[in-house]
């Protein structure tokens, strides 16, 4: 009788401890994220009180470095979006293309073998993509476009581009994948061929994951650092035109972050705005995404 | 794909394909035969299917399609719109001759053949993208047929030859999928209906319906047997003795007996069609 006792109690006290430890790792997260928001808090009221919200939004330029101190963040923000759109310009084509191929056409040992490795682009270090940018991508497209800057946003966009395309093929393909075989026969039975299936009915019925796919890979190519970093240029630079050397957001902090800036100082600062720019960009992009694939999810 | 082109322009030479009726419907006793099947045999990989049937089919009748369950029913009229030959793997042989032309001829386009063999499913499958209206257009849409031009017209007579327009013609820009399940299927045999096929197959249409919505379904069959050759699946006997003129059995995908509704479920002339309608199996 006692010894039973004695183990219930042992195993009682070994769930708890599992429990707890669950519970802490939980919470570890929870709190490493609340820490991250309240510093960005913390700092970007810190810049607020030295800089006004009619010059940070304002303003057209961004001279945090300079004697002759400018802080319109749209440079930074025009910037990103000029590499992200650029890199969504080649991802969501060749990514869609990608996904219809594989879902609709290819065999399936095409399909589980091609699949896999369209994912290995996504798992590349993005400072070897940044390398390719600077040192392969850039000399040849100088080779076609005059006038083409050694640092610019082209050639880190299209970078980007190839790197997300994965994000895009393998979500597509798996919403493309998830339209039941019913839909697709009563297309056909109606006596339509393929590719009117395909575009009339499969690709509409999958438009939500799609479209949820694409907003995630937007949001990973405005959350990239290092491809922008090293072959964007470090000049705010508030243009659409690709050629010229521009900075986005991340490629800001990296600078900043490089560099021998004293704590507490309004340069110091500056990153910690721009990050909290940056999250709340990408943060609203995701809220988006997921909004658009529960739609989905309840549609199928 | 390829071969699309060739095969419009020689739907367009060959008489045996033009797309009209015959005018006047035929009276019992002298049926003109819609489809007339040889030594049709089809395959899932290895598997056989349905072995060696032969048998005709006559216009403007209700053809019902028994047997257990694997017996290669649905495998058989999938292979009278070449449906089945979307499954990969699959495998057909045999001779399918519709209005007296071999459906699997080199140069015959199932895509075009389909068009004329129109099809409604197990499980109601309306396309979740599209209004109730835009899911009976659906079938000219998808074809780019030049009768989109008349559309109001078909989405009415559609909805009204498969005894939908009155619950629905308040509704038909919501979503096609908002429709009950008896709903949702009449739906389909309007969409189906909306490309004015000759023949309506039919693949256990009310086995996801509740009685009531069967009832209706049922009803629906006996008006659509004045215009179009019907060949129904069906899982229920009491059903095929409802609907049906002719009725065939199947079993391990042979055809065991052929014959008018009345004489087999009556007067089965096999052993194993008398087992199976009097409950020995099945």
């Amino acid at each position: 009788m006692r010894r039973t006792e004695k183990s219930k109690r042992a195993t009682s006290f070994r769930e708890r401890l599992v429990e707890f430890g669950l519970l802490g790792s939980g919470v570890l997260s929870i709190f490493t994220t609340v820490a991250i928001l309240t510093v960005l808090a913390f700092e970007t009221v810190g810049f607020f009180q030295e800089v006004t919200f009619a010059e940070f939004f304002g303003d057209t330029q961004w001279t945090p470095l300079f004697s002759d101190k400018h802080f319109g963040i749209w440079p930074l923000i025009g910037g990103t979006f000029l590499t992200s759109l650029i890199a969504v310009a080649v991802a969501l084509p060749l990514g869609l293309l990608a996904a219809v191929y594989l879902s609709e056409f290819a065999r399936e040992s095409v399909r589980k073998a091609v699949k896999p490795a369209l994912e290995v682009l996504a798992g590349v270090p993005t400072i070897v993509y940044g390398y390719f940018a600077l040192v392969f991508i850039t000399p040849l497209l100088q080779k076609f476009i005059p006038g083409l800057a050694g640092f610019n946003a082209l050639s880190p966009g299209i970078v980007m581009g190839i790197m997300i395309i994965p994000m895009i093929s393998s979500l597509s393909e798996d919403a493309l994948h998830a339209v039941p075989a019913t839909l697709k026969e009563g297309s056909y039975a109606l006596g339509a061929g393929r590719l009117a299936t395909i575009f009339r009915v499969t690709i509409p019925s999958a438009f939500s994951g799609i479209v949820a796919s694409v907003i995630l890979a937007t949001s990973r190519a405005i959350g990239e650092t290092m491809i922008v970093a090293i072959a964007a240029g470090q000049q705010p630079r508030l243009t659409l035109d690709p050629r010229v050397p521009i900075e986005t957001m991340t490629a800001y902090i990296v600078q900043i972050s490089l560099g021998d800036t004293p704590t507490g100082t309004i340069e110091y600062k500056t990153i910690f705005v721009v990050g909290a720019s940056l999250f709340a960009i990408t943060f609203v992009m995701n809220i988006l995404s997921q909004r658009i694939a529960r739609r989905f999810r309840g549609k199928i | 794909m390829s071969s699309a082109i060739e095969v419009k322009s020689a739907a367009k030479t060959n008489p045996n394909i033009n797309l009209t009726l015959p005018d006047s419907a035929e009276k019992e006793g002298s049926l003109k035969t819609k489809f007339s099947i040889k030594n049709l045999s089809a395959w899932f990989g290895n598997q056989q299917a349905i072995r060696a049937i032969s048998m005709d089919i006559s216009e403007k009748q209700v053809t019902a399609i028994i047997g257990p369950s694997g017996c290669g029913k649905s495998t058989f009229i999938r292979c009278l719109n070449r449906m089945h030959e979307l499954v990969p793997g699959t495998q057909v042989e045999g001779l399918v001759k519709f209005d007296g032309y071999n459906i699997y001829d080199k140069g015959v386009d199932p895509v075009l053949l389909r068009r004329r063999v129109g099809m409604v499913f197990q499980k109601p499958n309306p396309f979740p993208t599209m209004s109730v209206r835009e899911n009976v257009l659906a079938g000219l849409k998808l074809t780019k047929s030049e009768q989109i031009k008349r559309a109001p017209e078909t989405v009415e007579r559609a909805l009204q030859q498969a005894a939908l327009w009155r619950e629905v013609r308040d509704r038909l820009d919501e979503p096609g999928a908002g429709l009950s399940g008896g709903q949702q299927q009449r739906l389909c045999i309007a969409r189906a209906l909306a490309v004015e096929p000759d023949v309506l197959l039919m693949d256990e249409p009310c086995s996801a319906l509740d009685p009531i919505a069967t009832a209706r379904i049922e009803d629906l069959i006996h008006g659509l047997a004045e215009s179009y050759t019907i060949i129904i699946v069906t899982h229920n006997m009491q059903q095929a003795a409802r609907v049906s003129n002719r009725t065939a059995f199947f079993l391990l995908g042979e055809l065991v007996e052929f014959g008018k509704t009345n004489q087999l479920f009556t007067a089965p002339k096999d052993k194993r069609t008398e087992d199976y309608i009097t409950g020995k199996f099945g």
